[in-house]
């Protein structure tokens, strides 16, 4: 049995890895709640964005953190493309067709990094790299309270454009019916991949907020990918305070099944939340309204 | 006809080679056989690309040298052709890349580097009556079902863990035994959890106690709770036993978490005998212990090995090193064998001795496809590069143990 | 018309398949075409769910590798015959279907929410695998070798393909009954429009438990024969994504709902996967790029799959009759 001691810093570590799904999960919400396919490919372009941060602090010494807006906007150009000019056209609207495409997408994007930049694992060396705030309980990366800092604004901007822009209204539009958006004049592919843009440029912020502490190779995404899904389900498809609130739920989850369980069977925590949310309360913490 | 006039001296030569040939004279009177194909097969993408990869590099610097330096001699010179096959990682298509390097003429196998994958391979080049060096596959299942196809060079999980052990005792003795007291953390598949169960059994035996064992999977994302066990816990000495990406990301949380155990003795360590490791995370990497694969660092074909990967920015990694001695064993059994045919090879692999290579084992001695004379070695890292402490006669370094200031 | 012509396809196929073997005599050929075989068969139980009852599971490898498992540990640790341990993998197959079928559908999941818990029910076999000793935990498990026809182990590759066929012929048998059985109606029903299937009086949470049951048993025969073949099994192996995404990808590819759309489909992907590694030489990666590349191309220029070739073309024909 664990002693109390260690409890409470794996709850607070807990938060902080929490707060790291949440920022994958923040993509994947938009993109489930409007398009309403589940995007396989994001754990590859969470990968590819990685190597971006990665090879911006490495050849061009720009920090992650400043690298952050720069990727995020060349990320969302980057989903907007995707979905208009591959995703959009060869599914032709079939769901089947939609999870294959983004199957193939990932397949793509992971064999082509593993063929540009081989399988050796990236780090990079940045000051604060090992540096811990301490709590008294517990210690703390720096990094990560960073990130945590960094989820809840970026959750909070996201759901103010939400309500606050007409682009945002138009999302919900489309999200809530999408036939009768278009007969009010909303160009939905525009907002589809304008969506599926946004939610790729979340996942570039998440990227960069997530390389000092962790590393890069082509398959880094698929560590993550499974417990975004958890996350988006646990705190409702199209929620960003969903993703948020679920993200840090899960986190502590996962702090303590593995504390009592062991690392490797404690995994189920994750698992046995997501099934028991699915079957009770399947629109998640926060429903299927976009927030 | 005009047909016969137009007859080239060429096709009529060709044409009595293969009348001859076809009367069955023995090989070497035939077409001098001009190479010797060998199915290079290994995991170069998937989840173990990045070890397939660096395995791949070492059967290739080895081939390339033998092909410079003349070939076979006893094949009059025929150079060796590799066939690079990738078993992504994967069973069906291991056993699927087997077949297609038997039909492609490959005369045995090299690979397929992992346990779970050399089960399968094994298996698919007995069919072919083919033989398979299995280069690294520490599992012991993988020698112990009676296939006599199989060799495999490196020691395997059996014979690592007790040598691991045994020089553990060695070094914990000499230092007037500081260690008491184990924490062991293992990934989760079949090479961790073979090694934390051999540990469990074995460690009490010569005195330790183990306060704690942690599994965890590979990948991981985060190793607070088990560092933070690890730390609650405070053992003199902590036993990782994993991947290289966990490895790092373990003993960086260790570093946050400001735990310090008196020692990391790693046994097939992910990270610890990984020349990356020690550069890219110099201050967190001195005096961590390793108990791996390793090459024997005082021969000259070691050294230019090591030189060689330098210059063509390539990791000194143990993957590299077992492959290319597995290529010289393979020289050796060919020269012997003086024929391509699979089963004089695995007739001459199983009759080997050598001892010329450039890993440190006693000769070469091929027990139900187990060499009895592979044994891993100690290595600590020291400054920017991996030492090897023990055994003695292999020695480039003393081991400093327990790490300065933790006793 | 359209049924006489589906049933000389089925025939068809059937001949050439059996006999292919007499065709091809190289080790390599005969493994491929077994594992095509052992694929369709996969996607086949995929798609008795999936694309006759429209209910998508990203989870088929829990089904997959309970068989596996089942068969594997029963021969191993219990000294089973390979047979009956074959037939008890199907049954145990068919209870986790049964199971996972009755939590999922009590509590009206449906769609994408369906699919998900599927995954999460297959990560949760695997982790639990990998935990306890009697699968042999991360170890992974290992069928003893003894090659005897009475021990389901054979030394002639041509044996193991005639099982698949055989096998696989129960899997098509099966679809064949669902597209003319009054069940098969019900579950095709209940995937056009489940909220009417409802209103006219079908039992729509059996319909779907019995088509899950179904499907469970028959992905639990891919798993079967998988542990005979490879004689070795680890939680990765048996309960990954890898199996769940590739017994989805063949019965999509190949034609959903239709009866031999998940032959096509793994025949059409196998056949890719060895050509673009041809194509694409040493280079790590890059037979898999092209291989994506080209299922992109192949969903769009097919969105119903090879099975929708002949009507595409017969469009495609007759339009530039049209224009000309």
């Amino acid at each position: 049995m664990p002693e109390l001691s260690i409890l409470a810093p794996a709850v607070l570590n807990g938060l902080t890895v929490g707060a790291v799904y949440a920022l994958v999960a923040l993509g994947l919400t938009l993109i489930y709640g409007v398009l309403h396919i589940i995007n396989f490919a994001h754990g590859s372009l969470l990968m590819l964005a990685l190597y971006a941060a990665f090879f911006l602090k490495v050849l061009l010494g720009v920090d992650p953190y400043l690298a952050l807006p720069i990727l995020a906007t060349a990320f969302f150009f980057l989903g907007y493309a995707l979905q208009y000019g591959v995703i959009g056209p060869a599914s032709h609207g079939k769901e089947q067709n939609v999870l294959l495409v983004t199957l193939a997408l990932a397949i793509i994007i992971d064999n082509l990094a593993l063929y540009l930049w081989t399988s050796t694992t990236r780090t990079i060396d940045v000051p604060y790299g090992f540096a811990v705030v301490d709590l008294g309980i517990a210690l703390i990366p720096v990094a990560r309270v960073i990130a945590f800092l960094a989820a809840l604004a970026l959750a909070g901007l996201l759901s103010l454009f939400m309500t606050a822009t007409d682009l945002g209204k138009a999302i919900r539009a489309v999200a809530r019916e999408r036939d009768g958006a278009r007969l009010v004049g909303i160009r939905v592919e525009h907002v589809y991949a304008m969506s599926f843009g946004i939610g790729t440029a979340c996942v570039a912020a998440a990227a960069c907020l997530l390389l000092p502490t962790f590393y890069v190779t082509p398959q880094v995404g698929y560590a993550f990918v499974l417990v975004a899904f958890t996350t988006v389900v646990l705190g409702g498809m199209g929620s960003f305070l969903g993703a948020l609130l679920g993200g840090l739920l899960l986190g502590v989850v996962e702090a303590l099944s593995g504390l009592f369980l062991g690392e490797s069977l404690g995994q189920i925590g994750i698992f046995a939340i997501f099934i028991l949310v699915l079957l009770f309360r399947p629109t998640g913490l926060f429903g299927s309204r976009l927030a | 006809m005009i047909r016969t006039r137009t007859l080239s001296r060429r096709r009529v030569l060709a044409g009595t080679g293969a009348a001859v040939a076809s009367l069955g004279f023995p090989a070497v009177l035939r077409a001098q056989a001009q190479v010797v194909k060998i199915g290079i097969l290994h995991p170069v993408t998937g989840a173990l690309s990045y070890s397939g990869t660096q395995a791949r590099h070492g059967a290739r610097i080895r081939i390339e040298e033998i092909n410079a330096a003349g070939g076979i001699k006893s094949l009059a010179g025929a150079k060796i052709e590799p066939i690079y096959a990738d078993c992504e990682s994967k069973p069906d298509v291991t056993t699927a890349e087997v077949d297609k390097l038997a039909d492609d003429g490959a005369a045995l196998i090299l690979g397929p580097y992992a346990s779970g994958l050399a089960l399968v391979s094994t298996q698919a080049a007995a069919k072919h009556n083919m033989a398979n060096v299995v280069d690294v596959g520490v599992v012991d299942a993988i020698v112990e079902r009676g296939l006599t196809n199989t060799f495999r060079f490196a020691p395997g999980l059996k014979k690592v863990t007790s040598t691991a052990l045994e020089n553990l005792v060695k070094i914990n003795d000499a230092a007037g035994k500081p260690a008491k007291t184990v924490f062991i953390i293992h990934e989760d598949s079949a090479f961790g959890t073979g090694m934390a169960k051999l540990l469990n059994d074995e460690l009490p035996k010569r005195g330790f106690t183990i306060l704690g064992t942690e599994a965890h999977g590979t990948p991981t994302r985060d190793f607070t709770n088990i560092v933070l066990k690890v730390k609650a816990a405070d053992p003199d000495l902590v036993i990782p036993a994993n991947y290289y990406n966990e490895y790092v990301l373990f003993v960086r949380t260790l570093v946050q978490q400001r735990v310090q155990p008196k020692a990391v003795y790693s046994i097939l360590g992910g990270g610890a005998s990984s020349i990356k490791f020690v550069h890219e995370f110099n201050a967190e990497a001195q005096y961590v212990m390793d108990c791996n694969h390793w090459y024997d660092p005082r021969k000259p074909a070691s050294k230019a090995l090591t030189q060689k990967l330098a210059a063509q920015k390539i990791d000194l990694t143990y993957e590299v090193m077992l492959n290319y001695a597995c290529m010289q064993l393979i020289e050796d059994a060919l020269e012997r064998a003086a024929s391509a045919d699979r089963q004089k090879i695995i007739a001459a692999l199983a009759a080997s001795t050598l001892s010329d290579h450039i890993m440190p084992y006693g000769p070469t001695k091929f027990v139900n496809g187990n060499n009895e004379g592979a044994q891993p070695v100690n290595t600590q890292i020291r400054g920017e590069s991996i030492e090897v402490i023990f055994p003695k006669e292999f020695a480039t370094a003393e081991a400093v143990f327990p790490i300065p200031h933790r006793a | 018309m359209r049924r006489a012509g589906e049933t000389r396809a089925l025939i068809a196929a059937g001949i050439l398949l059996a006999g292919l073997p007499l065709l091809v005599s190289s080790e390599r050929w005969l493994g491929f075409s077994f594992l095509a075989l052992l694929y369709a068969l996969l996607g086949q139980s995929w798609n008795v769910l999936g694309g006759f009852g429209g209910q998508y599971s990203f989870g088929h490898a829990a089904f997959f590798g309970t068989g596996g498992y089942a068969t594997a540990v029963l021969q191993a640790r219990w000294g089973l015959d390979p047979w009956s341990g074959a037939a008890l993998g199907v049954i145990m197959g068919a209870l986790a279907g049964a199971g996972i079928g009755a939590v999922s559908f009590r509590y009206g999941l449906r769609g994408s929410y369906f699919a998900l818990v599927t995954l999460a029910f297959a990560e949760v076999f695997r982790v639990v695998a990998n935990s306890v000793a009697f699968t042999g935990g991360g170890v992974g498990i290992l069928i003893p070798l003894r090659t005897d026809a009475t021990n389901f182990q054979f030394a002639d590759r041509r044996a193991f393909y005639y099982v698949a066929l055989a096998f696989l012929a129960i899997a098509v048998a099966a679809a064949e009954w669902l597209t003319r059985s009054r069940f098969g109606a019900r579950l095709v029903a209940l995937r056009e429009n489940e909220a009417a299937a409802q209103a006219l009086g079908i039992d729509v949470f059996r319909v779907k438990l019995g088509a899950i049951t179904l499907s469970a048993a028959l992905a639990a025969l891919a798993g079967v024969l998988y542990a005979q073949y490879f004689l070795y099994l680890d939680p990765a192996i048996a309960y990954g994504p890898a199996m769940s995404i590739a017994a989805l990808l063949s019965p999509i590819v190949g034609g959903l709902g239709t009866v031999l759309g998940p032959l096509w489909g793994a025949v059409a992907l196998r056949a890719l996967g060895e050509a673009t590694t041809e194509l694409s030489g040493d280079a790590p990666g890059l037979n898999l790029v092209l291989y994506g590349i080209l299922l992109v191309v192949m969903l769009r220029f097919l969105p119903e799959g090879i099975a929708g070739l002949p009507r595409r073309l017969h469009q495609a024909l007759s339009a530039e009759r049209h224009h000309a």
